[in-house]
């Protein structure tokens, strides 16, 4: 991380952006997101003396991040947590249509269809129960290697490929109930 | 897609290969396999029109996520917690300086 003063303001502007997207998706309400977001950045100019090994600092600002969530989850109510097996993420493609999301390469250009899309994914990674949430949101949304991942949720790297790959197949499921329904 | 009713095994996502490629398909997606494995599951593929579909969807709804944008703008930062902010940052600089002089 750069120690200089000129440094400040674009760290506010992209730590607030990058922390906002994490607890936007892990705190239940608006509200909270934002006193969060706030919690975590004063903490990580507080102490990012403290920081180790720069090259990681994203995955140092979420770990802070899900401190704060957790903090602000024991004092509101949240759904219990439950556990997904492999056979209920079972496709059952007697029932399901194709899945029309475009893939990278045909991002859609109607803003309409981008913003559906967007606002289903988000609707489908708010519902995951917290284990898998969690590990979605690190690794395919933020983009984290499953090692970062790993430090940061305190459990092994295999453990992260589990709750992914169960998160993934769930929100793929949710998608394609979605298009189902439409 | 067209198979419908006449492969209850894979409907009804029972055939055993597809099972076991099922539950590999993340660490096979994020390139986290040995070769062999991956060419296996390569093999079966190719001839598993399920699978296929499957896949497509589950790498489809992973690129979802990647382009994931919030729909929203946080608060701006106000003056009060700007002025922590930067506090806060003079103070780890100072810290910083200190210990790399010591
Ligand atoms: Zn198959």
């Amino acid at each position: 991380m750069a120690g200089d003063a000129s440094a400040f303001e674009p760290f506010v502007e992209s730590f607030q952006a990058k922390i906002f997207q994490y607890t936007w998706l892990t705190c239940g309400q608006r509200e909270d997101a934002e006193e969060v977001a706030q919690e975590t950045l004063l903490k990580v100019f507080e102490s990012f003396d403290q920081l180790r090994e720069p090259e990681h600092v994203r995955a140092w600002v979420f770990r802070i991040a899900k401190n704060y969530c957790l903090m602000k989850r024991r004092r509101s109510v949240y759904a219990p947590e439950r556990e997904y097996s492999l056979d209920e993420l079972l496709p059952s493609f007697d029932g399901e249509r194709s899945l029309q999301v475009p893939d990278g390469s045909e991002v859609p250009e109607d803003a309409l269809l981008r913003g559906e899309l967007n606002a289903r994914i988000e609707a489908a990674i708010r519902e995951l129960p917290e284990i898998y949430r969690s590990a979605v949101l690190l690794r395919d949304v933020e983009e984290l290697s499953t090692l970062e991942t790993a430090g940061i949720l305190n459990v092994s790297e295999d453990v992260v490929k589990q709750r992914l790959h169960r998160g993934r197949l769930a929100l793929r499921k949710a998608l394609a109930a979605y298009v189902e329904a439409a | 897609m067209s198979h419908q009713g006449n492969e209850p095994e894979h409907l009804s996502g029972k055939d055993p290969l597809c099972l076991e490629i099922f539950a590999r398909l993340s660490e096979y997606l994020d390139g986290e396999l040995a070769a062999e494995d991956c060419a296996g599951i390569e093999a079966h593929i190719a001839d598993c029109a399920p699978c296929v579909e499957f896949v497509k969807q589950l790498r489809a709804s992973i690129e979802a996520s990647h382009r994931f944008k919030v729909p929203a703008e946080p608060a701006p930062v106000d003056a009060a917690l700007r002025g922590k902010l930067s506090q806060a940052w003079s103070e780890a600089l100072a810290r910083k300086k200190a210990a790399g002089q010591g």
